[in-house]
């Protein structure tokens, strides 16, 4: 387990990195938007005494470096400043947002997994034949069609139409929201022993979730399909054939975890983009989440807000990116073995 | 130990013809192969690249007949079915009456997966119900036969992390395990450095013996042929242009493709080899088939 744990720490290093990077980045455009930082913070309606207030404060009028420096300590004892959007402190409107859109994203992230895995197995496996050619359909599909559009399509075949799935929300108007624990309404219902929340909080996360899956899963299906279709190839596939192995198991076992490390890569990839394309998927759904919380304060020029929406963001992307690798080193032995070696 | 009877052959290629292509424009790659390998007997099938000797152990295996655009006729007798029609029959057999070796041991054992679990599968080919416990017992006896140091390290390992003299030696115990009738080895070991490659010639000799298995070894090296085989077919671009006893062929190789191979063996005395010509008309020269060596004439299957 050491060998997992210090490529844990090499990549948390790395990604301090990153962070750095990020936060230089934010706090520079910060500093290049036209206008006073302090003025367009505070909004048009504020006195030129508060703007004052705010520029010794933040201490815009110190040398850049200093001002890096405090904006560094700020941010790391948990201070994102004010949203003028909803007057209240980003860290708090982040806290209420966020769950929301790590809910979607997570069942998406399994959604994508679920969907697109097997169906890359059939196709590989049925090479040629019908199943592969509607798999490839799908896939194809999947990924040409942007997220909103899949989102609205959704909406109105499957919630309009045909009424199986609410429109949007993320619960029915006569259901009561659990008292927030955790944040994420999945499991709060299920702390507060509401079953029938619950269901109905699925019940509405269903939708928005696969409309935000479609892009990966197609992306899955097809990198699946590919890179079985290249183990098929190998010689031990071919050793599996002749020892009799059947079909099926060399198709779920034998093909297709060699396949799955390079495809597990691209996965992680495709799931934390899901946290940037969140946004128009959350926009159509009416989905109290980040995404759409950071569309909101964009186009109202919320300058904290912004930062703190795109720190917590990335930070979400690097976390998700370390844990791929960390799934990565264990799936593949070669890997894992060398790394305790070394 | 299983009954042997030396003249029922154990596999029986007839006529055998495979092409590649569609209805319009297919290109026959056998000619009409015919072949026989009775019990416990160790034959080779000797040719060069491109000599459709691998493609016909993989027929005899029946890997190639569910394949798109390949056309098989002719018949390949073998445990009492036709492998040549391909399907279920002898996907049953494969694994457990017939086994095979590949050239690269290390790249025919999967890389993300111990020895163990695909020491199992193969059991299960041969005893669909067997317990863990009771194929990991077997699987380090049969390590153990073929003198794997530590059956239980091996087992626990990833074919990565052995030499390629060992996984030779798992791909070995593997093949035997359920003790199959016939063995075909595709160039066993030719990816290894020459020692190596004669010790699994070695240990495959012997292992062979011991369980009674018929052979059908695919080489284009005429000094391991020598060493290993006790019958000989010469393939020349889908036919066999030549069969008799190793002796009989190497002493008095008769047609002109056999004694051209033959002299393209390097020798230690130098002096240069002879150009090997791709095609000569000579090579088209009909079968010859040495004394003693014809098809038995029993019946089959």
């Amino acid at each position: 387990m050491s060998n997992i744990l210090r490529s844990l720490l090499h990549r948390l290093g790395a990604a301090l990195i990153v962070m750095i990077g990020i936060s230089m980045l934010i706090f520079a455009i910060a500093r290049v938007m036209p206008g006073d930082p302090a003025r367009i913070a505070l909004g048009p309606n504020a006195t030129a005494e508060q703007v004052a207030a705010l520029r010794l404060e933040r201490h815009l009028d110190a040398p850049l470096p200093v001002q890096y420096w405090e904006f560094v300590k700020s941010v790391a004892t948990g201070d994102l400043g004010k949203s003028l959007y909803t007057n209240r402190p980003v860290t708090t409107d982040i806290a209420q947002f966020l769950p929301a859109t790590l809910e979607l994203v997570f069942v998406s992230g399994i959604l994508m997994v679920l969907i697109g895995l097997p169906i890359g197995i059939l196709s590989a496996h049925y090479r040629g034949r019908f199943p592969d050619h509607v798999g490839r359909l799908i896939s194809l599909l999947g990924v040409c069609t942007p997220a909103f559009v899949w989102g609205v399509i959704l909406q109105l075949v499957l919630g309009y139409f045909w009424g199986w799935f609410p429109i949007e929300g993320q619960l029915s108007q006569s259901v009561t929201a659990a008292p927030a624990v955790t944040g994420f309404m999945l499991v709060d219902m299920a702390i507060a022993g509401n079953g029938a929340g619950f269901l109905d909080a699925l019940h509405h996360l269903i939708l928005p979730a696969l409309a935000l899956a479609m892009s990966g899963l197609g992306q899955t299906a097809r990198l699946t399909r590919s890179n079985m279709n290249e183990v098929y190839e190998r010689p031990y596939v071919e050793m599996a054939r002749a020892y009799g192995f059947p079909a099926r198991r060399i198709a779920t076992r034998y093909a297709f975890r060699p396949a799955l490390i390079p495809t597990l890569t691209i996965l992680g990839l495709e799931f934390a983009a899901m946290l940037g394309n969140a946004f128009l998927v959350e926009k159509v759904f009416g989905w109290p989440g980040l995404s759409r919380y950071g569309v909101e304060v964009i186009l109202r020029k919320d300058l904290d807000a912004i930062v703190g929406t795109v720190l917590v963001i990335a930070a979400a992307f690097l976390i998700v990116n370390i844990i791929v690798d960390i799934l990565v080193n264990i799936i593949n032995p070669r890997i894992r073995l060398a790394a305790g070696r070394a | 130990m299983m009954e042997i009877n030396p003249q029922k052959p154990v596999l029986t290629v007839r006529d055998l013809r495979l092409a590649f292509g569609d209805r319009h424009h297919a290109t026959e790659v056998l000619h009409g192969i015919s072949m026989h390998i009775r019990a416990g007997e160790k034959v080779a099938l000797v040719g060069e690249s491109g000599s459709g000797k691998s493609v016909t152990a993989r027929l005899a295996m029946g890997l190639l007949q569910d394949q798109k655009r390949t056309h098989v006729s002719g018949s390949i007798w073998f445990d009492g079915i036709d492998a040549a029609k391909g399907g279920k029959e002898i996907a049953r057999r494969r694994g457990n009456r017939v086994a095979m070796i590949f050239q690269d041991p290390t790249s025919a054992l999967n890389p993300t997966f111990k020895i163990r679990g695909q020491f199992r599968d193969v059991l299960r080919s041969g005893d669909r119900s067997i317990a863990k416990a009771e194929a990991d017992r077997r699987a380090e006896a049969a390590l153990a036969e073929v003198s794997i140091p530590d059956p239980k390290r091996a087992l626990d390992s990833y074919a990565f992390q052995l030499s390629g003299g060992m996984n030779q030696r798992v791909m070995i115990a593997m093949a035997l395990a359920n003790r199959p009738q016939l063995l075909i080895a595709d160039e066993p070991g030719t990816a290894l450095d020459v020692t190596v490659q004669a010790q699994t010639l070695k240990l495959m000799h012997e292992m062979t013996e011991r369980t009674g298995t018929s052979v059908l070894l695919i080489s284009h090296n005429l000094g391991v042929v020598r060493e290993f085989a006790d019958r000989v077919y010469v393939i020349y671009r889908g036919r066999i242009v030549e069969h008799g006893t190793t002796a009989q062929l190497f002493n008095d190789p008769r047609h002109p493709y056999t004694r051209a191979l033959l002299a393209a063996i390097p020798k230690i005395s130098g002096g240069g080899l002879p150009d090997l010509p791709e095609r000569s008309p000579d090579f088209e020269n009909p079968l010859i088939t040495h004394e003693g060596c014809g098809e038995p004439t029993e019946a089959f299957a």
